[in-house]
């Protein structure tokens, strides 16, 4: 396995990283009053923008995948409305999932949505980045051994810790405390942030650490 | 005295009472006083009460206050509310002169100790606030008024209280008045006045008799009197020997009650008592002669006092001991007891697949050896004359059989290891197993470890409605997740799978993913029929709860009547159709026609019966009546069919119908026959009679004798069908005893029962498991959410006055004869969830079993021509358990004992919260009634547990005998 790519893996992962810090302290220079937890939607809102755009200009710029075969126009333009597809309805059944899981139905409706855009963000976006809309790659990925490259397994790490942040982040709404952050979905939004970047940071050193365990199957 | 939570100390401080655990028994339905106290007898004597500040004092003493103005208390992080409150009505108030007696009850100082703690410049603002208010209020004073500032609890370094510290149990008390109250100056190092002697004092003050029970000692400083020291002297006899009466009163009526006061130690008082009234009526008469007191008898006088005084301390310090007392070593001991047991239901059932011997040497021996333990020390008790201690005897038992089986458990370790270590290669291989067995076992052990760890912070407690639906998603989606990464619903992977577009699932995963889908909105639709607690203040219970006859409008009324009614039909027609399809509802027996007729009876009783109980009282006019009878007769017509039923079951629970075919053209003993539901299968039934007759023919040229053939329908699922009877019999009897429109919720309770067997049984199929007879972990542990999940999705909480009482009465007109009947009724309402899933659970065993018949069936045709050996189909479905009775009947242990391991658990955890966190604010309210509801939880839960393995075992009776009687035939 080469080093490089391990290396690129990292900055791009911290440029993630860094980006994700930034729209908590940067909108507040231009917009008095803003806040993670007085503003949570714009955050919200914020956050995954600029994640998203972020993670399609290093998917644009790394190319961590190889080329599809077939590169015409109408091609790329049915690939990216498919994407988009797809995203959409991975928002959709985060926030259902959500609701599922004990969300209320009909209150904060525009909160639940935000933050299942947000979960689609980390994990949603970044496979479609990577994998591209093709559900059999996702199914082989989320898989033991599945990963055939180190960009996969890093989509492993994160994806994995942004929804078990998510999963933890609920943890201490009950709580008694009357902290702002225990608001719905506050604590489960940062949760899932906090996982996302926790895997961003551990998924090369996790790499680099068991390069020599991994051998990733030649496609 | 350790102070609970504000409303005992507002008891203390109003009846002179201790504040104690068990007077909750006296008045589970209101928080309301009901022991005599200071306002009930102010009231009682006409006097005027007036009430201002915390809204606590609302429900302890409702309609007892002249006038009052309450504020809401709750919010600790509300400082001014209930201040502010006060401090406008309190002058015009004091100085309208219209009250004898008003309490003003300040919360900024303590809310704000709770949220700033005692230095923080927030509270320097309040008490200089409350200095004010005291200062200004004394201006405003009469001269007959006598002011009283105290605090009920003090604060610790960091503003809380609660516990036993110098700092939490010492306040101040302030009391003025402006006619000189003090023949002499106050004492320099004024001693405790203890909080209960306040309601003695106020209530002598005042003139109106102390409360009955109360035990406190009159300050006897406030009655000096104006007089000389003789008058003030027998002033203050007099008081105390008032005082003494009623509390000697108070312990000889309690004594006659209850006996935890020490014997000897009451005898010692009541002797200090006799001596010194009698001392004091000839005191009395003495004094009375004489116009001029001598001084020998002024210092008899005073020694009298302290007599009287010395009694009521004594029996003061003799109530404290016996009432608010914790017994450590007891507590610890029963967690050991109930932790140890844990560990040995765990290790039996990882013991119990090992061994053939093991009944003997672990379970027997060490249960004769707690009975003989139990046995000496009842002798032993009984000779030496001592109260028996049935708990003290019980737990030893208990402990000395739980010895036993670790000592038998620990003499077989060293063998069971030298018999593995003998070939080595194994043991490397048994240790990577054992590492990934314990790797799976992580996850659902997890769950459990989160849920026990919810039950010690009372935030988690009181929001384990939504605690318990999470976990449950949780572990689904998290059995899923595992199976997916495993690659187990993923076909393997083929290089034409690749070149194709499809996904490379499993056809199953489809019906996984639906029963994981239907489970979680079932899951979440259960909480719409939630209960709520006073400590969650915005939250409104839920519409269903209420019963029918509660709502006003007639349409909706009608609606839902015909909405429960249809769904009890449904429900029935489910269990039908689901007997049906496994050819259970072929034979004539008793049972079987019970089920086909009795079942409609029983849902047409329970029709009529909310019928007649949600009908408003005045529109029947002149069918009072009969609405009477009726209302009493349905619940009795159910009751009586479903013991019918119920008993039917136990005495015949076979629902096969044995076809003896030996006349006919020899067909094949094929357990499974149901109803041929398609084409297809008619399209097999004629070439398959053909192949038999062929057979059959073929069978008696080569043996000459004629083999007598079976055909038995039903018997693949006869176990499950026994216990699908027996549930569906049991919800009806509780969805009788709670109100109309939970049975949605029962109906949700059966349905997600159904998706949890069913993904149990598929996650098994998919993760092809080696060991059909063991039930995994993930099953047992998800099986326990959902009951304690639909405890609280069936309209409880484990608080008082969250318990339906309404149950007591369907059936029965006001009155009970005795406590018992009234007792189970209510009980079986509360744990309706937890003796349904206790029944249910040998479902989780046998349910694999019957679920494989699709699958073989459907390969059937294939294995036509090889069918020439009836053994090859003969043993399917549960028909595979009698396969190797040794194996089932290990098999429903090991299930018993993982289930009675996670159900120890929950009460460990729960035991201990309430036992580290005795001191706890919220030990009253929160730890202490859950802690008492997971443990008759605990009890009801292991019976029906009980109950439902015997059922089983039961059955398991019943085949045998009909496959003996097969054979003599």
């Amino acid at each position: 396995m080469k080093e490089a790519e391990v290396r690129r893996l990292l900055a791009a992962n911290l440029l993630c990283v860094f980006s994700v810090i930034l729209t908590a302290v940067v909108p507040a220079f231009f917009w008095d009053g803003f806040s993670v937890l007085g503003t949570h939607l714009a955050w919200l809102c914020i956050c995954s923008v600029c994640v998203s755009t972020l993670s399609i200009i290093l998917h644009l710029v790394l190319k961590p995948n190889l080329s599809p075969k077939r590169s015409s126009f109408a091609h790329k333009i049915s690939r990216f409305l498919k994407c988009c597809m797809y995203f959409f309805m991975s928002c959709i059944l985060f926030h259902a999932i959500i609701v599922l899981y004990g969300a209320h139905i009909s209150w904060s409706v525009t909160e639940t949505f935000l933050f299942a855009v947000l979960l689609s963000t980390f994990t949603t976006l970044q496979c479609l980045c990577i994998l591209g809309p093709n559900i059999q790659a996702w199914i082989r990925v989320f898989s033991k051994n599945g990963a055939m490259c180190i960009w996969e397994s890093s989509l492993q790490i994160t994806t994995m810790c942004s929804i078990l942040g998510a999963w933890f982040g609920a943890f201490p709404i009950p709580l008694d405390w009357d902290r702002p952050w225990q608001v719905w979905p506050i604590s489960c939004s940062l949760g899932a942030t906090f996982g996302y970047g926790a895997g961003l940071v551990i998924a090369p050193l996790w790499i680099h650490w068991n390069r020599k365990q991994l051998t990733y199957k030649s496609r | 005295d350790p102070p609970p939570a504000p409303m005992q100390r507002i008891k203390g401080l109003t009846t002179g009472s201790l504040p104690t655990f068990i007077d909750v028994g006296s008045n589970f339905a209101t928080y309301a006083i009901q022991e005599d106290n200071l306002l009930a007898q102010m009231v009682q004597n006409g006097r005027r009460v007036v009430f201002m500040g915390d809204d606590t004092w609302e429900g302890l003493f409702p309609k007892k206050f002249f006038r009052s103005y309450f504020f809401p208390s709750f919010n600790v992080k509300d400082l001014h509310t209930v201040d502010n409150g006060i401090l406008q009505h309190l002058y015009p108030t004091v100085d309208s002169g219209e009250w004898d007696l008003l309490i003003a009850h300040f919360l900024g100082v303590d809310h704000c100790g709770h949220k700033h703690g005692p230095d923080h410049p927030e509270m320097a603002k309040k008490l200089t606030q409350m200095n004010e208010m005291l200062r200004s209020l004394v201006d405003h004073l009469g001269n007959d008024t006598l002011l009283l500032v105290a605090g009920d609890h003090g604060m610790t370094e960091t503003g809380d209280h609660g516990g036993d510290s110098e700092k939490e149990v010492n306040a101040a008390l302030f009391v003025y008045s402006k006619t000189p109250l003090f023949g002499t100056g106050p004492p320099e190092e004024p001693e405790a006045v203890p909080q209960v002697n306040l309601v003695p004092t106020v209530a002598l003050l005042l003139g109106v008799p102390i409360p009955y029970s109360n035990i406190g000692e009159v300050m006897a400083e406030l009655f000096s009197g104006d007089g000389d020291a003789v008058s003030a002297a027998l002033q203050q006899l007099s008081v105390y020997h008032i005082n003494a009466k009623q509390v000697d009163r108070f312990l000889h009526s309690y004594s006659l009650v209850a006996q935890d006061l020490p014997a000897e130690q009451l005898q010692h008082l009541q002797e200090l008592f006799s001596s010194a009234v009698e001392e004091h009526t000839q005191l009395l008469a003495q004094v009375q002669g004489a116009t001029l007191v001598p001084p020998e008898l002024e210092s008899r006088l005073g020694s009298l006092i302290g007599r009287f005084q010395l009694y009521l301390r004594e029996a003061r310090a003799v109530c404290t001991q016996s009432w608010a007392r914790f017994h450590p070593l007891r507590m610890v001991g029963g967690c050991t007891l109930i932790a140890t047991s844990c560990l040995l239901c765990y290790v039996a059932s990882e013991l119990a697949a090992a061994s053939d011997s093991f009944y003997r040497s672990c379970l027997l021996y060490p249960l004769l050896w707690g009975l003989v333990v139990a046995v000496l020390l009842g002798l032993a008790r009984a000779f030496t004359q001592e109260g028996l201690d049935l708990l003290l005897v019980l737990s030893s038992a208990a402990a000395a059989s739980q010895l036993g089986f670790f000592w038998h458990w620990w003499g077989r370790h060293p063998k069971r290891a030298r018999l593995a270590g003998s070939p080595p290669p194994l043991a490397s291989i048994g240790l990577r197993q054992r590492l990934r067995a314990w790797l799976g076992l992580a996850f659902p052990m997890g769950i459990l470890l989160f849920r026990c760890g919810a039950m010690f912070s009372d935030s988690f407690v009181v929001a384990e409605a939504r605690v318990a639906p999470f976990l449950l998603a949780s572990l689904v989606m998290l059995l899923v997740g595992k199976l997916h990464w495993d690659g187990r619903l993923t076909v393997p992977e083929g290089p034409k799978q690749q070149l194709l577009g499809f996904s490379s699932y499993r056809r199953e995963i489809w019906y996984l993913l639906c029963f994981v889908a239907m489970l979680l909105v079932c899951v979440r639709l259960s909480g719409f029929f939630h209960q709520c607690r006073e400590e969650i203040p915005q939250c409104r219970p839920s519409l269903f709860l209420s019963p029918l006859a509660s709502l006003r409008n007639t349409r909706a009324k009608n609606l839902f009547y015909l909405l429960c009614v249809a769904l009890l039909a449904g429900l029935v027609y489910a269990v039908r159709s689901w007997l049906r399809h496994y050819g259970n509802l072929n034979s004539s027996d008793p049972l079987v026609l019970f089920v086909r007729w009795g079942f409609p009876l029983v849902v047409l009783c329970i029709a009529c019966y909310w019928a007649v109980a949600s009908s408003t009282d005045d529109s029947l006019g002149k069918l009072q009546e009969l609405v009477q009878v009726a209302v009493v007769a349905f619940p009795w017509a159910v009751y009586g069919l479903a013991s019918v039923g119920l008993l039917l079951l136990l005495c015949n629970p076979m629902t096969v119908l044995a076809k003896d075919t030996r006349e006919s053209a020899g067909s094949i003993v094929t357990p499974y026959l149901g109803v041929p539901s398609s084409e297809v299968d008619f399209l097999h039934v004629i070439p398959q009679i053909y192949k038999r007759m062929q057979e059959s023919q073929k069978s008696r040229l080569e043996r000459g004798s004629c083999k007598a053939t079976i055909a038995a329908y039903g018997l693949g699922s006869v176990y499950s069908a026994a216990l699908v009877i027996a549930l569906t019999l049991l919800g009806f009897l509780l969805m009788l005893l709670h109100s109309e429109r939970l049975s949605l919720a029962f109906l949700l309770l059966f349905l997600e029962a159904f998706m949890l067997l069913h993904i149990h049984t598929r996650a098994r199929g998919l993760a092809g498991d080696a060991e059909p007879f063991s039930v995994p972990w993930y099953a047992v542990i998800s099986w326990l959410l959902a009951a304690s999940q639909f405890f609280y999705s069936t309209g409880h909480q484990p608080i008082f006055p969250a318990i339906h009482w309404n149950a007591a009465f369907v059936g029965f007109h006001l009155d009970h004869g005795t406590n018992l009947l009234p007792a189970v009724l209510v009980g079986a309402n509360t744990f309706a969830s937890h003796i349904l899933f206790a029944v249910g659970c040998p479902l989780l065993l046998l349910w694999p079993f019957v679920c494989e018949m699709p699958s073989s069936h459907r390969k059937k045709p294939k294995k036509e021509p090889r069918e020439e050996l009836p053994e090859v189909e003969e043993h399917m479905m549960e028909m595979r358990l009698r396969e190797s009775p040794e194996k089932f009947s290990t098999a429903l242990l090991q299930l018993g004992l993982k289930y009675l391991f996670v159900l120890g658990t929950q009460l460990l955890a729960c035991v201990c919260a309430a036992m580290i966190l005795r001191r706890h604010l919220m030990v009253w309210k929160v730890f202490a009634p859950k802690f008492l509801f997971e443990s008759l939880g605990f009890v009801v839960s292991s019976i029906c547990l009980l109950l439902g393995i015997s059922l089983v075992m039961r059955v398991d009776c019943a085949v045998s005998t009909w496959f003996s009687q097969l054979q003599l035939r």
